[in-house]
């Protein structure tokens, strides 16, 4: 495989085309309202009309207005059909011959999809993701092949330092910093992940990424390492995702079959193999040295940093972890140069961030915009707003390591820095609202659950902290907490925060802490109001027995 | 020790004799090398082919891989994908990600756990109906979804979720 080689297939992709393209929402949203049978229905109606010269029904990725699904875009004419069903698409091809389709319509013009900017999601819902020429149809794998000739690994890592990139797995580590820690670290083997355990409930950005356009991690991923001196990379994707699996079994496959991955990668030295590693269920694996361990096929048990992965990880080999859309975000940075990806978003956070916009709002799915947009601009002109004319009260960021913002705050931009400011974060993009029927106390409580779930137990702080703090929520939701209880509740959150050994415990407290900034009183409204409150329970006595005893 | 662990592989070279699935695993054993690290694919192929990982499974697999059996224990206790339990003829799996919770994802498992008279995590009695949580399947957009037998369903309700389960138990 040569870039000749790469052009032609481009080219007769280009011939290929039909007049009219109707693409056809393949994620797993829609395919769980039988979109497969709409696409099928659409085959068989294009067929009994006579148009299969004319048009072509595509199964493409997320589309992103995933609460209208299955979706049905039409190409040149732009029209978007929503709620299809295999009953009324075949009048979506009546329209073509200009009868009329009895298929709802949304405006592709509506703020929800012109307010985007799609780097990350630029082929989600346009390419074939099972189909390699797809890609490389919109200039997929010219990103890998510049690289690879004209710059060397060096560049490469100046490239993505000077676009300013940091990590879309939540801490926002600049990206470029990263690669060039894992370039000079020395290793005779070096390792590349991609952490695609996407386990932050009400998050799915990464699995439309894989399930939409896997070639484009494929990509990004062996222009990491050839940047940092990498030869086999690892995919780690979480079991819940058998689509995105599925899809990415078939993209090695294919990437292998045309050379795009292997030995000597066009006709150079380079050579790259990945291979996938399915997660088994657990939140902790996101961590990077529990996903590390994972990997190796062990229980998935963080270990203390330094060493950081990028001198001792992977079988104590230098590695380099990043996430599905850092990974993403990397053959567009090369493609259209570090300055104009440095040109989109604020001082301190470049590019896009996508995000999962779900809960209690009109307009469900998937967005992407530049870094600073106001959550108002999300969340009431995109998102629609609350549905059935009631009040937002709060968005979550961050999932369980992150926090509630609430409403009055809802013209903070969204950045990196600015969330931290509300004691919220970035996070890895879920966003879920909540409206004015949501008690904070049960959010916090939901979270907390779910933390206690999922710590992996090999630290005192995180694995009895989470217990204790579970324990005093559903006191204090069952009204029998006092005010103590809640002094208790404050100082636990502190211990655990400071003291737990990985990201899980030092990050659990956050949802407490947050909803207690900003929603103090409903946790109060829940207090006994007894001044003496009932008796302390027997170990508490026994402990105060115990303080007592050795002050004296 | 030395006789109990000839006996051990001694009953796994005797088991792999007498049920085809042994072999497809050693076969997917095979294909990873043997090597230890494939610990959790192993695994999860073993699932895939009992239904749910029982004790000689696990021990097959250690004797296979060279791993101490509490490795492989400990691995398989670790993950909640790996099940010790077999499973009902259905599985009705309710997600609890934050985008199914508020929207009253809590209130259908509520409704199932009331109806079918098992928590989540048990099976009825008759080995129909396994419940399941989940922590989050990422169909947020579709809140709140439950997993029928592996097939994804949105924007549920108790109601039909009690009309789905009614089709495989009587409630």
């Amino acid at each position: 495989m040569n870039f000749a080689d790469l052009q032609q297939i481009k080219e007769r992709e280009h011939a290929a085309c039909k007049k009219i393209v109707l693409r056809c929402c393949m994620a797993a949203g829609c395919t769980s309202s039988d979109s497969k049978g709409v696409k099928e229905r659409l085959e068989k109606a294009v067929a009994e009309a006579g148009l299969h010269n004319d048009v072509e029904v595509r199964g493409v990725g997320c589309m992103k207005l995933c609460c209208v699904g299955p979706l049905v875009q039409v190409d040149p004419a732009a029209a978007l059909y929503i709620n299809v069903t295999a009953e009324n698409a075949p009048s979506i091809i009546d329209a073509l011959k200009g009868g009329k389709a009895h298929v709802e319509q949304a405006d592709p013009q509506s703020p929800f999809f012109a307010k985007q900017q799609s780097i990350v999601l630029a082929n989600s819902g346009i390419i074939d993701p099972e189909r390699i020429e797809s890609y490389i149809a919109v200039d997929g794998y010219t990103a890998l092949h510049n690289a690879l000739t004209e710059f060397d690994p060096k560049a490469v890592i100046e490239t993505i330092v000077g676009s300013g990139l940091r990590g879309r797995g939540g801490a926002g580590f600049p990206t470029g910093l990263k690669w060039g820690t894992v370039a000079k670290s020395s290793g005779a083997k070096k390792y590349i992940i991609c952490n695609a355990d996407e386990g932050d409930p009400g998050a799915f950005m990464d699995r439309s990424v894989l399930e939409s356009d896997p070639h484009s991690i494929l990509e990004g991923m062996a222009i990491a390492a050839y940047a940092v001196g990498a030869d086999q990379g690892f995919i780690y994707v979480r079991a819940e995702y058998p689509l995105a699996i599925s899809r990415l079994r078939t993209a090695i496959k294919q990437a292998k079959r045309l050379g795009l991955l292997g030995s000597g990668i066009f006709e150079s030295p380079f050579n790259f193999n990945v291979d996938l590693r399915i997660g088994a269920g657990a939140f902790v694996c996101g961590e990077e040295t529990a996903l590390m361990a994972s990997v190796e096929g062990k229980r998935g048990s963080p270990s203390p940093r330094p060493p950081f992965p990028a001198e001792k990880g992977l079988w104590d080999c230098p590695t380099l972890i990043n996430n599905v859309e850092t990974f993403a975000n990397i053959a567009p940075i090369l493609r259209n140069g570090a300055e104009w990806f440095a040109g989109i978003g604020t001082s301190r956070s470049k590019g896009t961030k996508v995000f999962a916009l779900a809960g209690k709002i009109k307009n469900t799915g998937l967005i992407e915009v530049p870094m600073g947009t106001p959550l108002r601009t999300i969340v009431e002109e995109m998102g629609g707003g609350a549905p059935d004319g009631r009040q937002i009260k709060a968005v979550q960021t961050g999932g369980p390591s992150g926090g509630c913002i609430p409403a009055e705050h809802l013209d903070i931009p969204v950045d990196y820095e600015s969330l931290t400011t509300l004691g919220s974060i970035m996070g890895s993009g879920g966003m879920i609202v909540m409206d004015d029927s949501t008690h904070m106390v049960d959010v916090a409580r939901f979270f907390m659950e779910f933390c206690m779930d999922e710590s992996c137990g090999k630290c005192i702080p995180c694995r009895a902290g989470t217990v204790q703090m579970h324990h005093l929520l559903e006191k204090i939701l069952a009204r029998q907490a006092t005010a103590r209880d809640l002094a208790k509740l404050e100082e636990l959150c502190d211990m655990v925060k400071n003291t737990s050994l990985c990201g899980l415990g030092q990050t659990a407290p956050n949802p407490v802490v947050s909803t207690l900034r900003f929603f103090r009183h409903e946790y109060e409204e829940l207090l006994q109001t007894d001044p003496h409150g009932p008796q302390p329970a027997a170990n508490d006595t026994a402990l105060a027995t115990a303080t007592a005893a050795t002050a004296h | 020790m030395l006789a109990s662990k000839h006996r051990t592989a001694a009953h796994c070279i005797q088991q792999a004799a007498s049920d085809k699935r042994f072999k497809i695993l050693e076969a997917h054993i095979k294909k990873f090398q043997y090597q230890q690290d494939a610990l959790i694919e192993v695994l999860h192929k073993a699932q895939e082919l009992f239904g749910y990982l029982e004790d000689d499974v696990l021990r097959y697999v250690a004797w296979q891989l060279k791993l101490p059996a509490s490795r492989v224990h400990g691995v398989a206790t670790f993950y909640h994908f790996f099940m010790l339990k077999p499973q009902g003829a259905h599985t009705c799996v309710v997600c609890l990600g934050t985008a199914c919770y508020v929207k009253g994802a809590n209130r259908i498992l509520a409704a199932v756990e009331e109806h079918t008279h098992i928590k989540a995590g048990g099976t009825t009695a008759d080995n129909q109906l396994s419940l399941l949580t989940a922590r989050c399947i990422g169909a947020c957009g579709i809140a709140p979804a439950v997993v029928y037998d592996n097939t994804v369903t949105p924007r549920q309700s108790p109601e039909s979720t009690l009309d789905q389960i009614r089709k495989w138990v009587a409630l």
